[in-house]
């Protein structure tokens, strides 16, 4: 309530922060910023606030993520406030356009830490209320009856890690949740946010089929909102799944049988009127998670919490280049150095030109729409897409294959090529450095 | 295209070294002198030998017994294998290098000069062991206890009875538990009809009996045909580089004397040279004021090419001319393989450890080689495979060079039919190193292989099995003798290239390591050779041409097939990777196409990660090489082309 009423005093009071069409319900308007140029990418950006901790481990999860020995709540929120305040001032934005609490397990934390971090946004930068604000939910009963206050604090979408609707595959992935559980969790969140409620499922996990992921995904679509995230389940080193791969207790699906269930989902989702806008993002009635959409578009981010990234030019003490910033991972020691200097950044690396540019072009060919010429201008604005990618053998066998498209609208990779992104994505970066280099 | 690889020193290390060496306190130079007065050793009184046997017999540790009871080392624990200098003759326990030893005896109150020449152990270096031979007129033939007589025992014996020296048949190793003299004895009877009395059974390790070879060696073996009152005349036999002094000959004196600063000449090239420093290998070198008929030792007399010092040329005074030694045929390069620099940034240091290498190696023909995969490099040919295994082992350790080392081929041959080639060639008989020089059917009447006969000794009880194998690699039994109730030598002709890659291991490994193996070179043979070429997508790689005789041309490009299957990643579209002959193709492997590969997921914070893991990629595809629309990684090929790890 508090934040609200500050919002109004902020936005009678400066006007000329204003940046978002009122229209668009909190989207940002392309126009606006993409024409406007560099300058204007810098005076904006979105926030992630990174919750480090886990009630337990999932089998799966190489992720930065701790199980607390102690309820160290206060020390937290106070510290992700700070770092909050320290990394607006230090990046001057006057806009955070969008905020992601993740995690680690966000819902574990307490309704009034994700208000206490919107205050201190509010304090240093333009949120506006219809700014997308979302949280990260592990549904279980305690996360689901917190729902109603995280609202209340602020948060008007939630993601709901379901993962799968199977109970034996919740206990192998060593999630803490039922599929009920899960279902009443969404159930909830819709009621609170309607049409603002997002699902996570995982396919490719152990022992699963094509066959039954179908009818997994058909029972998903009878319940779910109007936004799905779809991961592969990958198997990372040092995880306990590893570990029984390795040690051959548990088998994961073919590469084959993988590639058949992620084509499998994107025709049935497409069948029930959701459009893929990202590899892994499927969205209907224009339900796209805005926060996500900025990186892939290559926007400013700032990253609070232990082992948050960002990407940001220090505007604050006179930097005019971004940076890939990170933070310290293990929080007891991120703790200490945001007590003793306001912030736990550990590393900091300007991006080159070109180093930028690979990144705008590696987000930003995820997405179906892939990068439009405007885009692109924004960060090149002396070597456009054709002059860069028009001239080479091994692109214009991709654009023969069809599996990539250069055009008037701009480059992006064909719904068959989009499966293929990995392979065409380095092609794609050979022939950016060569040409970027040459122009040096 | 081919060129030889030049070898050179530099002119500015050799008078470096002579300007120390000129400098050098006299006091010290004195200590060396004369310590031995060589007049005092007639030629009756100097026995010239070598001891050959098969691997891990115990060769080198009778060397270094010998070497302590004649005073020539000290005796300790550590005298192990004092003869065998290179890391890789003590890792592999066999003598690459000869090396040769003068030892002081005294017998009967008479002082005796021993001149032990160390020689290799394998076939492949048989170059060297007829080299060794050459200035003996003696050898020991050491057979293990336990083992009895093996493939390298026979090969060897018959080098030494051929060259008709004495032979001392010497029973080693009689102080293991299963060591069974009397077999053995019955063996070296059957084989080698040598008499059982004349066999000295010894303990190398122990030293018993040593002193008994020792006796043999002046009792048996007779001294050298030479006599001081001749001309001076000298066989070189082997030589050393070294960078600071030049070439250091190690000569046999078949007459006359030699004294420092007399003017010699090399019979060969007829270049007249002083000598600078002579002496005796005791077995290091020390230097003597002159060397006298029938004895063996070094010669320094400013050579700064190896090449100056030819093996088997015959030295001489300059004022007394004498009729030439009858020297050595050159050793004939019979197994060649690539070798490249594993990132060509190397090449350089590379070239410059194999013209080191080869300076003291000179049966390893260099020629310069480039291919598309691997880039600059060279082929290089060697005796045998040990042989080249050796000198791939020796390039690394010794001078810390990577390579890659292509399969080993050998070289076969082409009669040519058309009059036009022929004057082309100049020859009607062509010698095919590089299977992409392969003629055409139809310009050639005949293609010939190089053969081997190879010599195979086992117990019985697997004689099944390795008949089988050689079957299965065209061998043509040509004779099965029991040499004892249990063990039976066979012997097969081989086409060379059946048993250059793997047929060692695999005899070994079928004959759980009891049976034995060596060849000898058997000429050419007529065969049905046919050139394969590995196609992908239906593009050839040249770099994978490859000759096979025609009955295994489906094995050898199904396993080409399925190799390059394995280190080809999956592409964006399906790849065939085919064998075939002509238009025909023989074997066939698909790769299929990726499906999918996008990583599931990519926000804020997976983009570092990311973008490492893609870099890398596209650091990895600059480096790949494109046959058609294919992307192959080079260590696909070099997984195809490199010899299989054992």
């Amino acid at each position: 309530m508090i934040k609200h009423a500050l919002h109004a005093a902020r936005r009678a009071f400066s006007p000329g922060l204003r940046c978002f069409s009122e229209a668009s319900g909190g989207e940002i308007s392309e126009d606006v910023f993409e024409r406007a140029g560099s300058p204007r990418l810098t005076k904006q950006a979105s926030l992630y606030v990174h919750w480090p901790y886990c009630l337990r481990r999932c089998s799966y999860c190489n992720f930065n993520k701790y199980i607390p020995r102690e309820n160290n709540d206060p020390m937290m929120t106070e510290c992700l406030q700070r770092e909050t305040e320290t990394l607006l001032q230090l990046s001057q934005v006057s806009c955070i356009t969008s905020v992601f609490f993740g995690g680690g397990t966000p819902s574990l934390a307490h309704p009034s830490t994700i208000a206490a971090v919107l205050e201190s946004v509010s304090r240093r930068a333009y949120l506006s209320d219809k700014a997308e604000v979302t949280l990260e939910v592990n549904p279980t009963p305690v996360g689901k009856s917190k729902l109603e206050d995280y609202c209340r604090a602020g948060v008007n979408r939630f993601s709901i890690g379901v993962q799968s609707l199977q109970d034996g595959d919740l206990k192998i992935l060593g999630r803490d949740h039922s599929p009920h559980q899960a279902l009443q969790t969404v159930e909830e969140a819709r009621r609170l946010c309607p049409g603002r409620v997002s699902v996570d499922v995982m396919f490719g996990r152990p022992k699963q089929s094509a066959e039954s992921w179908e009818n997994e995904l058909s029972e998903l679509l009878r319940v779910c909102d109007d936004h799905v995230s779809l991961y592969q389940l990958t198997l990372e080193r040092g995880t306990q799944l590893f570990k029984q791969v390795l040690g051959g207790e548990v088998t994961m699906p073919a590469e084959d049988v993988t590639a058949e269930m992620y084509q499998c989902a994107r025709r049935t989702l497409h069948q029930h009127g959701f459009l893929q806008y990202e590899v892994s993002n499927f969205a209907r009635h224009k339900a796209v998670s805005h926060h996500n959409t900025s990186y892939w578009k290559g926007r400013q981010y700032i990253g609070v919490g232990p082992g948050a990234h960002g990407r940001f030019v220090p505007r604050g003490e006179g930097g005019v280049v971004r940076e890939a910033r990170t933070q310290t991972l293990e929080p007891d020691v991120w703790i200490r150095e945001v007590q003793q200097r306001g912030h736990g950044t550990r590393r900091r690396i300007q991006l080159s030109h070109l180093e930028l540019l690979e990144e705008v072009l590696v987000m930003g060919m995820r997405m179906s729409k892939g990068i439009n010429h405007k885009h692109w201008e924004l960060f090149s604005p002396q070597l456009g897409l054709h002059e860069v990618f028009g001239t080479s053998n091994d692109i214009q066998e991709l654009l023969q294959s069809g599996q990539l498209i250069l055009d008037d609208r701009g480059l992006r990779c064909s719904w068959d090529g989009l499966a293929l992104l990995d392979s065409i994505l380095p092609a794609l970066l050979v022939m950016l450095e060569r040409q970027i280099s040459q122009r040096d | 295209h081919f060129h030889s690889v030049g070898i050179a020193i530099l002119p500015e290390l050799t008078s470096l070294y002579f300007d120390c060496h000129s400098n050098l306190p006299a006091f010290l130079l004195f200590a060396f002198k004369d310590t031995i007065d060589l007049s005092k050793f007639p030629v009756d009184r100097i026995r010239n030998f070598c001891i050959i046997a098969h691997i891990d017999h115990g060769k080198s540790t009778l060397a270094d017994r010998l070497l302590e009871m004649t005073g020539a080392i000290a005796t300790t624990d550590k005298n192990k294998q004092v003869l065998d200098k290179l890391q890789v003759e003590r890792e592999r326990g066999i003598t690459v290098k000869a090396q040769t030893a003068t030892l002081i005896y005294s017998h009967q109150g008479q002082q005796y000069l021993l001149n032990l020449i160390d020689t290799p152990g394998h076939v492949d270096f048989s170059y060297e062991v007829s080299r060794s031979i050459s200035a003996c007129q003696g050898v020991l033939l050491i057979v293990d206890a336990n083992q009895g007589i093996q493939a390298q025992t026979v090969a060897n014996f018959y080098l030494a009875f051929e060259a008709q020296l004495a032979i001392i048949p010497v029973i080693n190793k009689i102080d293991l538990k299963n060591a069974d003299p009397e077999r053995v004895e019955t063996q070296i009877e059957k084989v080698f009809d040598i008499p059982r009395e004349e066999c000295i059974r010894i303990s190398a390790k122990l030293g018993t009996n040593v002193d008994k070879v020792l006796q043999a060696v002046v009792d048996r073996i007779p001294a050298p045909m030479a006599s001081t009152d001749d001309p001076f005349k000298a066989l070189v036999f082997d030589s050393n580089f070294d960078h600071y002094r030049g070439v250091v000959a190690n000569i046999a004196v078949f007459g006359g004397r030699v004294k420092k600063g007399d003017r010699i000449v090399s019979a060969y090239l007829g270049k007249t040279y002083e000598v600078n420093e002579l002496g005796l290998l005791r077995p290091h070198e020390h230097p003597t004021q002159k060397l006298f008929a029938g004895q063996v030792g070094y010669i320094i007399a400013g050579m700064k090419d190896v090449k100056e010092a030819q093996i088997g040329d015959t030295l001489y005074l300059q004022e007394q001319p004498v009729e030439a030694l009858p020297g050595f045929k050159p050793a004939k390069a019979m197994v060649f393989a690539g070798m490249y620099p594993m990132d060509q940034s190397e090449y350089q240091g590379l070239r410059s450890a194999i013209e080191r290498l080869t300076l003291n190696d000179s049966s390893v023909t260099v020629q310069r080689d480039s291919s598309m995969a691997l880039g600059a490099g060279w082929r290089l040919g060697f005796l045998g495979l040990l042989h080249m295994e050796v000198f791939n082992q020796r390039l690394e350790q010794e001078y810390n060079a990577s390579v890659i080392v292509t399969a080993p081929t050998v070289p076969y041959k082409a009669v040519l039919s058309s009059p036009k080639l022929i004057k082309e060639h100049g020859s009607e008989e062509i010698t095919i190193v590089n299977p992409a020089q392969f003629p055409d059917r139809s310009v050639v009447s005949e293609y010939l292989e190089p053969m081997v006969l190879g010599t195979i000794l086992s117990p019985d009880t697997y004689t099944g099995k390795i008949m089988t194998l050689c079957l299965n690699r065209r061998g043509i039994q040509k004779n099965m003798v029991y040499i004892d109730d249990q063990r039976v030598m066979m012997k097969y002709l081989f086409p060379l290239n059946e048993i250059v890659v793997d047929f060692y291991d695999l005899l070994k490994s079928l004959s759980s390591g009891y049976a034995s193996f060596d060849y000898e070179n058997a000429g050419y043979q007529a065969a049905d050779l046919i050139k394969m070429n590995i196609l992908l997508n239906g593009q050839p790689v040249e770099e994978l041409i490859t000759i096979v005789h025609r009955g295994r041309a489906y094995s050898t490009g199904k396993a080409m097939c399925e190799r390059l299957k394995d280190s080809i990643p999956r592409q964006m579209f399906e790849v065939a990777v085919q064998a075939s002959i002509g238009s025909k193709v023989i074997a066939r492997e698909t790769i299929k196409a990726y499906r999918k590969n996008v990583l599931a997921k990519c926000y804020g914070g997976d983009i570092t990660r990311k973008m490492k893991l893609l870099k890398k990629q596209a650091e990895g595809k600059k480096k790949m090489r494109r046959i058609g629309n294919v992307e192959v990684p080079k260590d696909a090929f070099i997984n195809v082309l490199k010899r299989k790890d054992k």
